[in-house]
């Protein structure tokens, strides 16, 4: 598991800030943080999302909206309260997920435009 | 990786028996020998005891009669063959070892064949597997209790799946016969019991003539629409005496018509359909074949109605524009006529439940469905309702209850539909028809888009899986025999154009199904000339792994890839959500799920477990680049008859 961390931990290389965003981050811890609290699980390890939660990338929403979601979700995602999961590890997250590069348009994937 | 290949050379093993033979017996006569502890010799080997001898062999003395005349278990394998049954999966077992010894000798293993299975859980899914890809049911023999239990899981399974098997359980019922210690464990006033809460039917046959009425009886009942697994009590008794008449005989089979709905609540029903105005067909587990599919698609195209496709069964191309299971939840949200064809869960398909611990923990229950929808089913379901176990769902009010068999029905209703079009609804069917036209290349597009991304991503993403696995075996005839808990990827995927393409799951979600199930289907599709490929999750892997023996021992070709995720993802989110609740963080040990719901540290090593049973195999492959090329090495593997098993080690979900 250490080299999977290693692996995510690469390509949020670079992206130590949020940029854009209202709360600076740091997305290499952001990225540790986000297999620790098991966002993983259900968006995947690079926000793609699934059966079980929704894709975060490309484009997340406003760091505000992302973290009043965190916080007070009333839906299948139970909340994270500050006890569980720290402002700064919040803070940390979103960064990692905004540095996740988009994904190449699907045409120029031969798999999938077949 | 270099591939592994074990086939036993019989030759071989047998000298290295004996070898293993000489071994022991230069022990015997080994010249150091151990003392007592009161300093007097003992023998070099000590004989096992007598009560030894009988928990190994089962009988303390040989007390059966030698026989006179054909055993009964003959004129049963005559039974059996008179109906057909290609195979008899089965882990061997005393209590039917004379039926046993008729199907390898009498029979000459041939129709059916004797197929050996390492846990009966696994030939119970193998029957349920081989079915659903041909159509055809097959048959497993157990011990009638210890071998039943161990097949509990899997018969319910099938029960919920609503899938035929016939169950054989060995029982020596007379105490006063029966051999002591071992087989007296082994038997049951009425092993029945351990079943019948999820059998259609099951009989203890007290005689040669009574088991054939009730084999035949059996089959019937099992092969009528709502289908489902039978068993019958073989008593050891009439196994093993002689063929009580010369006078005995095999019932007639006749194949049942399967219950039509009726005709009344159809025209009704297609009145509602010509008129509605967004009317929306959601089915389960409908389509039995191809023909069930083609009638669902002749009423979905009369009226340009959308098709969602729950996916127990391949109801619905999904290549055809009417087929919107991706969009199907606002669908339904918005419909005015929801008919819901062999819904498995009509409860769940108009309402939703959401787990956030509200209402006392319990969540809240949401309907999703406009307040005036008409809510119309056909379901054959109603005539195979038991008490206990809860198969059936939650009880859901509708305005049309049709009871009988969903795909018998339909043709029925396509000609009361024709009969009821009024002439000037055309144009609002066709607009219609050119809206979900948009609509479905939408869906393709986005679901493409999304696939996207993380495509590149270690562990590999079940979309890339998907993608890479229908790229390699696209070009042949396919089945695909489960898809795992993928994210529904394989559906959004590859082009399922056929019933075969694709099989449905387990019915009852019971662990250790994918695997066996996955073996019986390609078995049935081996001699029907596909190939049969199954995304297997890990968890499910594990319940039992040994049925990869059976499918490197009987030449079946199969071809799994692993959707290794390593962990019990079902349950990660339910600890999480406890943990959340609760204002606890969730311990994960030394893990990256909550304890309990890992499977790693260590890692199972899939490929060198395949390869320890004979099955080629590759693996642990992470990267997305190594799939392509690994799962081409596989199909040829399996296109030259034999298994094949990918470890590929995925994203959760």
């Amino acid at each position: 598991m250490k080299s999977l961390l290693c692996n995510l931990a690469m390509a949020a290389v670079g992206a130590s800030l949020a940029a854009g965003s209202a709360v600076a981050g740091d997305a290499q811890k952001g990225n540790v943080a986000y297999v620790k609290n098991g966002c993983f699980q259900c968006h995947g390890f690079v926000g793609q999302g699934g059966a079980a939660g929704p894709k975060l990338t490309p484009q997340p929403m406003p760091y505000e909206a992302f973290a009043g979601f965190v916080r007070t979700t009333n839906r299948q995602m139970p909340p994270y309260s500050e006890q569980i999961l720290s402002n700064e590890d919040l803070a940390d997250i979103y960064a990692y997920v905004e540095s996740i590069p988009p994904p190449p348009d699907y045409k120029s994937i031969p798999l999938l435009s077949q | 990786m270099k591939a592994s290949q074990t086939k036993v050379d019989r030759r071989k093993f047998l000298a290295g028996v004996a070898v293993a033979g000489a071994t022991a017996a230069s022990v015997k006569n080994a010249k150091a020998s151990p003392t007592s502890a009161d300093g007097g010799r003992l023998p070099a080997v000590l004989p096992p005891t007598a009560h030894q001898i009988a928990i190994e062999t089962g009988a303390l003395n040989d007390t059966s009669a030698k026989s006179h005349g054909r055993p009964g278990s003959d004129f049963m394998v005559d039974v059996i063959k008179s109906l057909n049954i290609d195979y008899v999966y089965s882990n061997p077992a005393s209590s039917f070892r004379g039926l046993h010894e008729s199907l390898i000798n009498y029979g000459k293993n041939t129709m059916p064949e004797f197929i050996t299975c390492v846990h009966e859980e696994s030939s119970v899914a193998m029957c349920h597997g081989f079915f659903k890809a041909t159509g055809k049911p097959q048959m497993m023999l157990c011990h009638g209790t210890v071998g039943l239990m161990h097949a509990t899981m899997a018969v319910y399974n099938a029960w919920a799946d609503r899938v035929p098997l016939m169950l054989i359980g060995g029982n020596d019922l007379d105490a006063a016969k029966r051999p002591p210690g071992v087989p007296t464990y082994h038997s049951a006033q009425d092993i029945g019991v351990i079943v019948r809460d999820y059998t259609k039917w099951d009989d203890t046959p007290v005689s040669q003539q009574h088991f054939a009425l009730s084999f035949v009886r059996a089959y019937k009942a099992m092969m009528t629409p709502p289908y489902g697994p039978v068993l019958i009590s073989l008593d050891a008794g009439i196994q093993q005496t002689p063929i009580e008449s010369p006078n005995l005989t095999i019932p007639k089979y006749t194949p049942p018509s399967p219950p039509q709905a009726d005709m009344a609540a159809l025209a009704e029903t297609a009145k509602i359909l010509v008129n509605a105005e967004n009317p929306v067909i959601v089915v389960t587990r409908m389509a039995r074949n191809q023909e069930g599919v083609d009638n669902l698609v002749k009423l979905a195209e009369l009226l340009q109605v959308p098709v969602v496709d729950q996916a127990g069964r391949m109801n619905f191309p999904n290549t055809h524009y009417l087929n919107q299971s991706q969009g199907g939840q606002s669908l339904i949200r918005n419909a005015d006529v929801i008919l819901g064809i062999e819904v498995s869960d009509f409860w769940n398909t108009i309402n939703q439940w959401i787990d956030n611990g509200e209402n006392h923990g319990h969540g809240l229950q949401e309907r999703r469905i406009k307040p005036n929808a008409k809510l119309i089913t056909i379901s054959g379901v109603d005539l195979l309702t038991k008490s206990n176990l809860q198969d059936f769902q939650r009880f859901t009010p509708v305005d049309i209850a049709m009871t009988g068999d969903g795909q018998t029905s339909l043709p029925a209703l396509i000609e009361l539909v024709k009969q009821a079009m009024p002439a000037d609804k055309k144009a609002a069917y066709e607009k219609r028809g050119e809206a979900m036209k948009k609509a479905w290349q939408q869906s393709r597009d986005r679901t493409r888009q999304q696939a996207a991304l993380g495509w590149d991503a270690s562990p590999i993403s079940t979309a890339r899986l998907a993608a890479e696995v229908y790229n390699a075996v696209k070009d042949h005839d396919w089945c695909l025999t489960q898809s795992a808990s993928t994210s529904g990827w394989p559906h959004r995927i590859f082009k399922m154009d056929k019933h075969y393409r694709h099989i449905g799951s387990s019915g009852a979600s019971g662990l250790g199904y994918g695997l066996s199930a996955s073996i019986g289907a390609a078995h049935g599709n081996k001699a029907l000339g596909r190939l049969s490929v199954s995304i297997q999750g890990d968890g499910d892997f594990m319940y039992v792994p040994g049925a990869l023996w059976t499918a490197a021992h009987h030449d079946i070709p199969l071809l799994t890839v692993m959707h290794n995720n390593r962990g019990y993802h079902q349950e990660v989110m339910h600890l999480q959500r406890l943990s959340n609740r609760r204002n606890r963080v969730a311990n994960l040990g030394k893990t990256v799920g909550p304890v309990g719901t890992s499977i790693e540290s260590p890692n199972i090593d899939y490929a060198a477990l395949a390869k320890s049973m004979g099955v080629w195999s590759m693996g642990p492959i992470s990267d997305p680049k190594e799939l392509g090329p690994a799962l081409k090495k596989a199909v040829e593997v399996v296109k030259s008859g034999q298994p094949a098993l990918l470890d590929t080690v995925t994203q959760p979900r």
